[in-house]
Parts: structure tokens; C-alpha cells; sequence
């Protein structure tokens, strides 16, 4: 049976970080949360549903999500105070497969589905992966988790928790697009790189995801080989443009109004290559090949 | 021993010679078929539970969203998204019967009175299975058995066609968006039905003021949650006073008062919906907790309150 499935958490900080967007630490046992990419609900009071909401990190005791304010629901947990305990329910649905990248990653958010990233990122840092990691916000003034993302040049220690010589030494390794193996090794200096796209061209990059994705690899064409691995969560018109730019090489967060967030209501379903899935339960993370394709 | 000094009360109640250890019942469309429940605890401290409402094919169900929110509840239009018959039985059922020893409710569903038929014959020779629910109220399908529960005529035809092919009881579970919900309960009755079970969800809408848009894809959902106790409430003491075979009543319960309320009323078990979602321990709470209401209340037999509120 699931432990630690439903737990009391006391708020420790509830702070805006950019425009309608929250960062709040929970003190619980965060240890439930396995994957970047899972998620928490969160009951909060007044509301009959309970708020889905992204892991941003998860550290032993400490939980921490970022959330944007979009109803009265999260706008009442905007107002939270530290000391607050609030019901979650937590360690829910799949999240990304880090494993699954060698060398460099690609991580890629849009907004709000940026907050998971910084979880990701961390974990491939210390399983021995470069980083890149490409940020789409509409304005300057809604940016979030850039420089905490660059922080963890300073944080972690390159491939503490793995680091893959065979692969280094194998033919898929690619001195072009893979990660410098001479400067990068165990314990070595981390190498995460962050760009940052405004829709408006306040700050960074104008334009998309897409196009930041074009510059640094140099083409967007789909199956490109030069596009690591990726690990994308936003809103879904930036998710089928990713599709469509660098192909199915990579897993996909989706997102859908929920009823429990645990799969027994099936109210967020999503049609897949492998028939019906639900995206709470057997989300919200997907192979990319398998989401958002006509069925 | 006199009443006060009882530590327990007997909360067994009986459904048509099915005996179950206590009234509750989680709700169809809110327990998928057990699953994921059982990972949270065991599920075999229930009285029943009736499974996800199954067609005769594989439902992909409305497009989403199909969940919204409202004071005190939920909307939902899913749609009767399931895997069908064939998937049911071959699959989900032997994997239940793992998790769940005891008789479950079969929640069925149909788009003609063939269908309901259909897969009622099928469903009645799986030996798990001890009552089946046939939904003839799904607001959130056009034709998806709504149109069955809105007259007495054809809820009659549905539980004729449905009572020639099966042995097990059948009980009709009715939509409260009627005008008399004790004339089809009547119907039901005189056409053989074993008993019923109502309500269903209440057919509702939200829209987004940002957008000016409805939020669910399907623009109207069904209504759950505690916000439509007391209409559950009423409506179970209507109905009980219309016919004399046994209630399965629900419609926002949500604690063990809800359920002692709505026995009152006249229902003999208690199904258990949307606060599934919310709370998944809210049904072994509520088992806890009766015995102890039961006792506090001077009540030593939970079946001697049925329909008392009648008099």
C-alpha cells in the first residue's frame, strides 16, 4: 500500500516570485515525490476540488512548488500564511525519466511548466548530464527558476550520483553536440545553460521556445539529431509546436482539469497511441511519440 | 446490556438477500473499478462497491474538460468513459476479484434498450457480482440512458427487458432531473425491479467569466457533492413513501450523519460519490465512525431506523 499517500503539510514560506506567481516550501515528508514531474493536491480551504500543482523540488522534509495564481482557489493559497497546515495528497502521477537522456538534455517550459524543471534539473546534473535548458514566458515580468537554474553550476557536483564512462567511450557519443568529456567529469563543475524567450522580446529571446531551440542547434527541422534528448512542460499549443520543430525524441508533461488527481474519476483522460490514458495516474508525463497525435 | 451501554451498534444491513457488513457503497464513476483505492486501503472493509458504468463498447467518454467545480461540489461530464463489456469481464473483473472478495455492484449502462439487455445477460453470470445498478440517468450522454430515466414508460421498458434476462437483482438507478421522481420509481417497481437507487447527478453548467465561455467542453455536467444532500435527502423520503422495495440512496454524503440521515429517509444502503475524490479515506472513515454515531444516537440496530423519518 501507498505511505505517506495523504499527509499534513505546515507551510513553511509563501512568497511572489514574478507576476501571479508563487513559490510556497511545504515542511512534509517529501520523500513520497520519486520523479521530477509528479505533482502534489492540495486542499485548500473553501474549495470542494483540490489544486493540482506541479513539484518544483523535493528534499527530505522540504516540498517546494510555484504556482501561478489563475482563480479564486489558488489565489486563496496566494494569500496562505507560514504556519498553515494544509491536506495533500502526494507523490502523485509519473513524472520525467532522466535516465533516459545521455550526455546533454534539453529541458524545455513554457510559464507555469517551467517549476518542474528545476527538480529535473538537478537530478540529471548530478546523474552526469549537461543541461540546456530553454524558458518561454510572454514577458519579463512573469520570469522565474532562471537563475536558480544557473545556480546549480555552483550547487552540485557534476555526475555525483553517476556518471557514464561506456557511454563516453561508445560510438553514439558525439563530439559535436555532447558535452565537452575532457572538462566534464565526475565531480567536475556542472554545465547548465539557460536561455529565456519573451513572447514580447522584453527580455531574452523574442519569440518561442522554438525559435531559441532553432538558434542553439542551429535548424528546427523534425528528427534532427543535433536536438538532445527532451523534457518539455507547458502549455499544449507550445507542446505541439516542440513536436513539430525537433520530433518525438523526448517526454512531454500534460495538463488537464482534474477531479481527484489519483485516477479514480477519469475525468482528465487523453487519447494516446496506447489507447485511452489517464493523465493524472498515468501522467502527466508521456513519451513524446505517444501524445498529441491523431488517434 | 441497556442501549447507553453498548460500545457498538449492529450496522449490518440487508439489499435484496444480499447481506452487507455495513451501508456503504462507494458510488459508481467515482472508484474506477477498486484499483487504485486498494493501494490506499483495504477495500474489503466496505459493504459493497459499484464499479464504473460499463457499456457495450469501449468509451473514449466527452472531449475535455470534463471537470468543473461550483460551491460545496463538483461538476463532472465525463461521459461513461470505460472499457466495454468484453474488457470488463475479461479483464477488470478477475483482477477485482484479487482486491475485493466480496458480491460487488455492477453499474450498467446502455444506449437502447438491446444494449441495457445485452450487457446486463453478460454481467449476470459473473459470479462476483451480487446486485447490478442499471443506469438508466447519465446526463451527460445524448441518448446515453438519460432518456430512459425521464419516463415512467421507458424506465419500465428498460427493467422488463433487463429482469427477462437476468437472475441477480436488479436495481434502477434513477436521475433526480425529473418532475416526478416517484412516478418512474413506480414504474420501475411494477415492471419487476429489485430495487433502486437514486439520485444520479444533477444536470448543471458553469461558464468562465474571463472567457465568457462554459468550461466543460460538454457545456452541461452533472452536479455532485455535498451542495445536493438535501435534494438527495427529499428525494430518497419521496421515493420511499412511493414504493416498497429497498433504496440504495446517494447524493453527497460525505460523513456518517449524511449516512444516518439518509436512512431516515428511507434509504436501506448508502452509496458514497464525489467525497471519494476529495478525501479517499473518506469511506473507511465513515465505516469507523458509525458504530460510535450509532451508539451515541441510542440507535442499536442501524436497519431499525429505515424510512423512520416517515411518521
Amino acid at each position: 500500500m501507498k505511505k505517506d499517500f495523504m499527509q499534513t503539510a505546515v507551510i513553511t514560506s509563501n512568497v511572489q516570485i514574478a507576476k501571479a506567481t508563487f513559490e510556497m516550501k511545504l515542511d512534509c515528508d517529501a520523500t513520497a515525490v520519486t520523479a521530477p514531474g509528479q505533482f502534489i493536491n492540495i486542499d485548500v480551504p473553501g474549495y470542494f476540488l483540490r489544486r493540482p500543482i506541479s513539484v518544483c523540488d523535493a528534499e527530505e522534509r522540504t516540498l517546494t512548488i510555484i504556482y501561478k495564481v489563475v482563480g479564486q482557489g489558488t489565489d486563496a493559497m496566494s494569500r496562505m500564511s507560514a504556519g498553515t497546515e494544509l491536506n495533500i495528497l502526494t507523490g502523485l502521477g509519473n513524472g520525467f525519466d532522466p535516465e533516459r537522456s545521455k550526455g546533454r538534455a534539453l529541458l524545455v517550459g513554457g510559464g507555469c511548466g517551467v517549476a518542474p524543471l528545476y527538480m529535473l534539473a538537478k537530478k540529471l546534473v548530478r546523474l552526469g548530464r549537461a543541461v540546456d535548458a530553454v524558458l518561454g514566458f510572454n514577458t519579463k515580468d512573469e520570469i522565474f527558476l532562471e537563475n536558480d537554474l544557473l545556480n546549480l553550476n555552483d550547487l552540485y557536483e557534476f555526475g555525483c550520483e553517476g556518471f557514464d564512462e561506456a557511454y563516453y567511450a561508445s560510438e553514439i557519443y558525439d563530439k559535436e553536440t555532447q558535452p565537452d568529456k575532457d572538462r566534464l567529469q565526475r565531480g567536475s563543475k556542472p554545465e547548465v545553460r539557460v536561455a529565456v524567450t519573451t513572447v514580447d522580446g522584453s527580455y531574452g529571446i523574442k519569440g518561442f521556445v522554438t525559435d531559441a531551440i532553432a538558434q542553439m542547434y542551429g535548424t528546427g527541422s523534425e528528427g534532427n539529431d543535433l536536438v538532445p534528448y527532451y523534457y518539455a512542460c507547458g502549455p499544449l499549443p507550445m507542446l505541439r509546436a516542440l513536436k513539430k520543430s525537433v520530433g518525438n525524441r523526448g517526454e512531454l508533461s500534460l495538463e488537464e482539469r482534474m477531479g481527484c488527481g489519483f485516477g479514480a474519476c477519469v475525468g482528465c483522460s487523453v487519447k494516446t497511441t496506447k489507447g485511452f490514458k489517464k493523465v493524472c495516474a498515468d501522467g502527466p508525463v508521456f513519451p513524446a511519440a505517444e501524445v498529441l497525435e491523431e488517434v | 446490556m441497556s442501549a447507553q451501554e453498548r460500545k457498538t451498534s449492529d450496522i449490518s444491513v440487508t439489499l435484496s438477500g444480499l447481506k452487507l457488513d455495513n451501508p456503504i457503497i462507494p458510488a459508481s464513476g467515482t472508484f474506477g473499478f477498486g484499483e487504485e483505492f486498494a493501494q490506499l486501503y483495504d477495500i474489503n472493509v466496505l459493504g459493497s462497491f459499484s464499479f464504473k458504468g460499463t457499456t457495450r463498447e469501449k468509451r473514449f467518454g466527452n472531449p475535455t474538460p470534463r471537470i468543473a467545480e461550483c460551491e460545496g461540489g463538483m461538476l463532472n461530464s465525463v461521459g461513461l468513459a470505460n472499457p466495454g463489456i468484453d474488457e470488463v469481464i475479461g479483464e477488470e473483473l478477475p483482477a477485482l476479484r484479487k482486491i475485493f472478495k466480496k458480491p460487488v455492484v455492477a453499474n450498467i449502462s446502455g444506449f437502447s434498450i438491446d444494449e441495457y439487455a445485452y450487457n446486463c445477460e453478460r454481467i449476470d453470470k459473473e459470479d462476483g457480482v451480487g446486485i447490478i445498478e442499471v443506469n438508466i440517468s447519465c446526463p451527460n450522454v445524448h441518448d446515453g440512458g438519460l432518456a430512459f430515466g425521464t419516463s415512467p414508460e421507458s424506465a419500465a421498458a428498460v427493467t422488463k427487458a433487463v429482469k427477462a434476462v437476468t437472475a441477480k437483482p436488479v436495481y434502477m438507478k434513477l436521475s433526480p432531473n425529473v418532475t416526478d421522481i416517484a412516478s418512474i420509481a413506480k414504474a420501475c417497481e411494477e415492471a419487476g425491479a429489485d430495487g433502486l437507487s437514486l439520485i444520479n447527478t444533477l444536470m448543471g453548467m458553469r461558464i468562465d467569466i474571463k472567457t465568457g465561455r462554459h468550461i466543460l467542453a460538454n457545456k452541461t455536467g452533472g452536479m455532485s457533492g455535498p451542495c445536493i444532500f438535501p435534494l438527495a435527502v427529499r428525494m430518497v423520503y419521496q421515493v420511499y413513501d412511493a414504493v416498497k422495495i429497498p433504496i440504495i440512496g446517494m447524493g453527497g454524503v460525505s460523513s456518517a450523519r449524511d449516512v444516518i440521515e439518509l436512512m431516515y429517509a428511507g434509504a436501506t444502503a448508502v452509496e458514497v460519490g464525489a467525497a471519494n475524490l476529495v478525501d479517499p479515506y473518506v469511506c473507511p472513515k465513515i465505516i469507523e465512525e458509525l458504530p460510535k454515531l450509532c451508539a451515541e444516537l441510542g440507535i442499536e440496530k442501524l436497519t431499525d431506523i429505515i424510512g423512520k423519518a416517515h411518521r
